[in-house]
């Protein structure tokens, strides 16, 4: 018994081209812009590709089954134009979208599909994201070498896909808008080989024109792209291996139009607080929280009290101040703009005396000695110094580890070493936006394991069982209770006070005032930094 | 000379070794862990473990060490392990920029500083020596990000007489090599400067000066030739150090050299590009030195090549 989702093929027939009609008529199409960024482009592979600067442009290259509306973290059809889901929640099956071509010209079916999941989960691939597809049947086999396809994921004909679950996972429809789901080519893979990822054919509203290795990459609209009047752009030049600031001055100039790192740390109050740069700026939330672990199988974090004790003696207001206020205080795991956020919940005040207080509960009146690990550039050093002053208000002497990043992740990984761990540069930015991401890897009892990363090492079985059963919550009628049901997991999770919730961040993206469409599309939740398909200049 | 250039050769081939077994121990005791990072934060101990074994990374020291000087014997760098690009193409492709800013920087700091070198001798004690000086003084003592962002801020931002960083035209080029030229002419302005008054006193000077040789040539032609030999080392160490360490240049100008590239393989723990660059570098370093040495005798015919005994 299934049941048809009618509202996926409305939108796939009205919503999606006619999301942005409106603003299309204040911009002209065409033209073309240059962005920035100091990192190189690593990789346009969609199986590879995991980092600031690729993250966007590979969801303008590829397509895949479904996407999220511009600017928001609603799911809307792409590639398939709608799809069931059986009762049990175990089924999934879809149906493209009829006439969709790569770029070479070939027509998409749903061949490419089963390809290109098994693709992305074959441990030859080394893909980072191969992690987020254990749900599907057949697919522990698959990896292991020991069944040649993936047996949960099946061509019913060219243009249905079915996905078989091995358990009912509510999170799968945001897995395969992943950009690690998107659809290839295999014609194209096997010709490129290892090079793919210098060589990208998608069928997605870009194709890549032109790749000086280094210096530049050059995007061309794709004219046969199946979303009618997208992308607006005609070309986008991408520059890469310029530093923030220099791309801050050649915004200024007219040289560039979109500055793809932000505005650095040290020069934000400036760049803010001067007028000539007044509408050059976005801001917008990010899913990101900011947070110390506390590593509750080490003395004295074994003991909830001393837990508790930290996070009121931490003056998150003052960290935030420190950082510009480029940051909101945050009072639980979760970051504001997450489906489950409890904004009545207020966690931990600042209260030193309180704090003082359970110390002495916990027979710690005089206080105790411990490590804070923290990564090694700005502002981390000195974040990690304010926390280590507010701490020792209540007799609490930190010393500081200042490390690479790779060093403290590798401390965070290894059981009982890393009493205690500022995330700053390493911090959980949530790969789609559901509560459960935030959840298993960083404070289920999976990622408290050697070389994870729950640097908490903190594992409450009842909590994973209320984490399994939200996730078992397939029906989308059941979202709200199912966000109600993470809510509680959240804030129950604070009672143990296995983190000091810090900061949220906010994303600040600095753009010409040549450029026009909704901000949202310049702090896009989803394509980060920006979205490349909707944006376009100012008629 | 052909006996003497096998031999230097031959030291190089060793030199290479020795820099490359360094790199690669010191690669391999660092704590991270690449096959981590290539597998991401959401993958389990297995598909690390598997990943592990496929790059050969389980394997002990002397097996991978091995396994890569077959490569490199081979001049295969291997693959990056973030780009899956071979190695060879993405260093390759970096080499142009590095070339040329290390070209124009020499060209810059040799121009000025011999220039600079030659008055300041001549005018020796002088107001004009004293502030030339201090100007070289100030110049071999500055940071390269300092003067980097000062060429950048006046000339880019104010004058917009040149482009904020970023490469393709001529007019990209000016800045970086500016900025590496101004800092590197001091170090040759002092050392030319030294030399000559040095040369002045000698004997032979006095002799062409007493048969009536005008100054411009006793000058130019007697006694800045004796200053050239030091000046041809000093290109041969600037030729592999612009080559590898031009690093903050790079990266204010936004220049896409071998030292940019070298920087974000670091941060990434991407071991075959570190592997490659250092290699790239450690040859730069031995050609611009063997440069000096070749040249050497042209410049000054009392030198002889010979390998050492």
């Amino acid at each position: 018994m299934k049941r048809r989702i009618l509202i996926a093929a409305l939108a796939a027939a009205f919503a999606l081209p006619a999301a942005f009609s409106a603003s299309a008529e204040e911009g002209k199409p065409g033209g073309s812009i240059i962005v920035t960024y100091k990192d190189d482009i690593v990789t346009l592979d969609p199986a590879i590709g995991y980092d600031w600067v690729n993250w966007s442009m590979i969801k303008s290259i590829f397509s895949r089954l479904l996407d999220y509306k511009p600017g928001t973290t609603e799911l809307v059809p792409s590639l398939a134009e709608s799809y069931d889901i059986s009762k049990d929640g175990l089924t999934y099956t879809f149906k493209l979208r009829k006439g969709v071509k790569f770029h070479n010209g070939r027509e998409v079916v749903a061949q490419d599909v089963k390809y290109s999941f098994e693709r992305t989960n074959s441990p030859k691939t080394e893909s980072p994201g191969a992690g987020f597809y254990d749900q599907i049947a057949g697919m522990d086999a698959f990896k292991k070498g020991k069944a040649k396809e993936v047996k949960g994921i099946k061509v019913v004909d060219p243009a249905t896909i079915q996905f078989t679950l091995s358990r009912p996972d509510a999170t799968f429809l945001h897995i395969v808008a992943l950009n690690f789901s998107s659809v290839v080519p295999k014609e194209a893979v096997d010709k490129a080989g290892k090079d793919f990822g210098k060589k990208p054919v998608g069928s997605g509203a870009y194709t890549v024109a032109e790749w000086k290795l280094g210096q530049q990459l050059v995007f061309k609209k794709n004219p046969d792209y199946f979303v009618p009047g997208v992308p607006k752009l005609d070309q986008i030049t991408f520059q890469v291996g310029l530093e923030p600031m220099t791309a801050i001055l050649k915004l200024e100039k007219g040289e560039a139009d979109v500055a793809g790192d932000g505005i650095p740390p040290a020069k934000f109050l400036e760049i803010r607080n001067n007028p000539k740069y007044a509408g050059m700026i976005v801001e917008g939330g990010q899913l990101h929280t900011g947070y110390v672990t506390l590593n509750v199988q080490m003395k004295p974090f074994d003991d909830a009290r001393v837990r508790q004790a930290v996070n009121m003696a931490v003056n998150k207001e003052r960290i935030v101040k420190i950082i510009n206020n480029r940051a909101v205080p945050a009072t639980q795991p979760l970051p504001p703009s997450m489906p489950g956020y409890d904004k009545d919940f207020k966690g931990y005040a600042y209260d030193p005396a309180k704090a003082k207080e359970l110390l002495k509960e916990a027979g710690l009146e005089k206080g105790f000695k411990t490590t804070l690990y923290v990564f090694n550039v700005d502002p981390n050093p000195r974040i990690a110094q304010a926390i280590q002053q507010d701490l020792k208000e209540i007799g609490v002497e930190v010393a500081l580890k200042n490390l690479a990043q790779a060093n403290v992740i590798a401390a965070g990984g290894k059981p009982k070493t890393a009493p205690m761990i500022w995330s700053g540069g390493m911090a959980w930015i949530a790969d789609f936006p559901d509560p459960s991401n935030f959840y298993g890897p960083i404070l289920g009892c999976a990622g408290a394991t050697a070389g994870g990363w729950n640097w908490s090492w903190y594992c409450n079985k009842e909590l994973d069982k209320r984490a399994e059963a939200a996730d078992a919550m397939s029906d989308p009628a059941k979202a709200a209770e199912r966000a109600q049901a993470w809510k509680t997991v959240f804030t129950d999770i604070m009672k143990d006070a296995p983190w000091i919730p810090v900061f949220n961040e906010q994303r600040f993206t600095f753009r010409a005032k040549r450029l026009g469409g909704p901000d949202n599309l310049y702090v896009d939740p989803v394509r980060i930094p920006i979205n490349y398909d909707h944006i376009y200049i100012k008629g | 000379m052909a006996r003497y250039l096998a031999g230097r050769v031959g030291q190089a081939l060793l030199l290479l070794l020795g820099v490359s077994l360094i790199t690669f121990v010191l690669l391999y005791v660092m704590p991270a862990d690449p096959a981590r990072q290539i597998a991401g934060r959401s993958a389990t101990a297995e598909t690390v473990q598997v990943i592990r074994e496929q790059l050969g990374l389980d394997q002990p020291l002397h097996v991978q060490y091995g396994r890569y000087l077959s490569g490199l014997a081979q001049l295969d760098l291997g693959r990056s392990y973030a780009q899956k690009t071979e190695v060879s193409e993405i260093v390759a492709a970096r080499l142009p920029a590095s070339l040329l800013l290390m070209m124009a920087a020499i060209a810059c700091e040799l121009l000025m500083g011999v220039a600079i070198g030659v008055v300041a001798a001549v005018k020796r004690g002088s107001r004009l020596d004293n502030a030339s000086m201090v100007a070289s003084f100030v110049g071999v003592s500055t940071p390269q990000f300092v003067a980097a962002m000062l060429l950048l801020y006046v000339f880019a931002v104010r004058l917009d007489w040149f482009p904020v960083g970023g490469y393709g035209e001529a007019r990209h080029l000016v800045l970086p090599a500016l900025t590496l030229g101004l800092l590197g002419a001091g170090w040759y302005a002092r050392m030319v400067r030294s030399c000559l008054i040095d040369v002045f006193t000698q004997d032979y000077i006095r002799t062409a000066r007493a048969k009536g040789a005008p100054e411009w040539r006793v000058l130019l032609v007697h006694a800045l030739r004796n200053a050239l030999l030091p000046i041809v080392a000093m290109i041969g160490i600037d030729v592999g150090l612009f080559m590898s360490g031009a690093v903050v240049v790079e990266s204010v100008f936004g220049w896409p050299g071998i030292g940019q590239l070298a920087w974000q393989a670091i941060q990434q723990v991407d071991i075959p590009i570190i592997m490659g660059v250092t290699l790239v570098a450690a040859v730069a370093i031995i050609l611009g030195n063997l440069l000096a040495d070749v040249v050497a005798p042209f410049v000054d015919p009392r030198i002889k090549l010979r390998t050492a005994p």
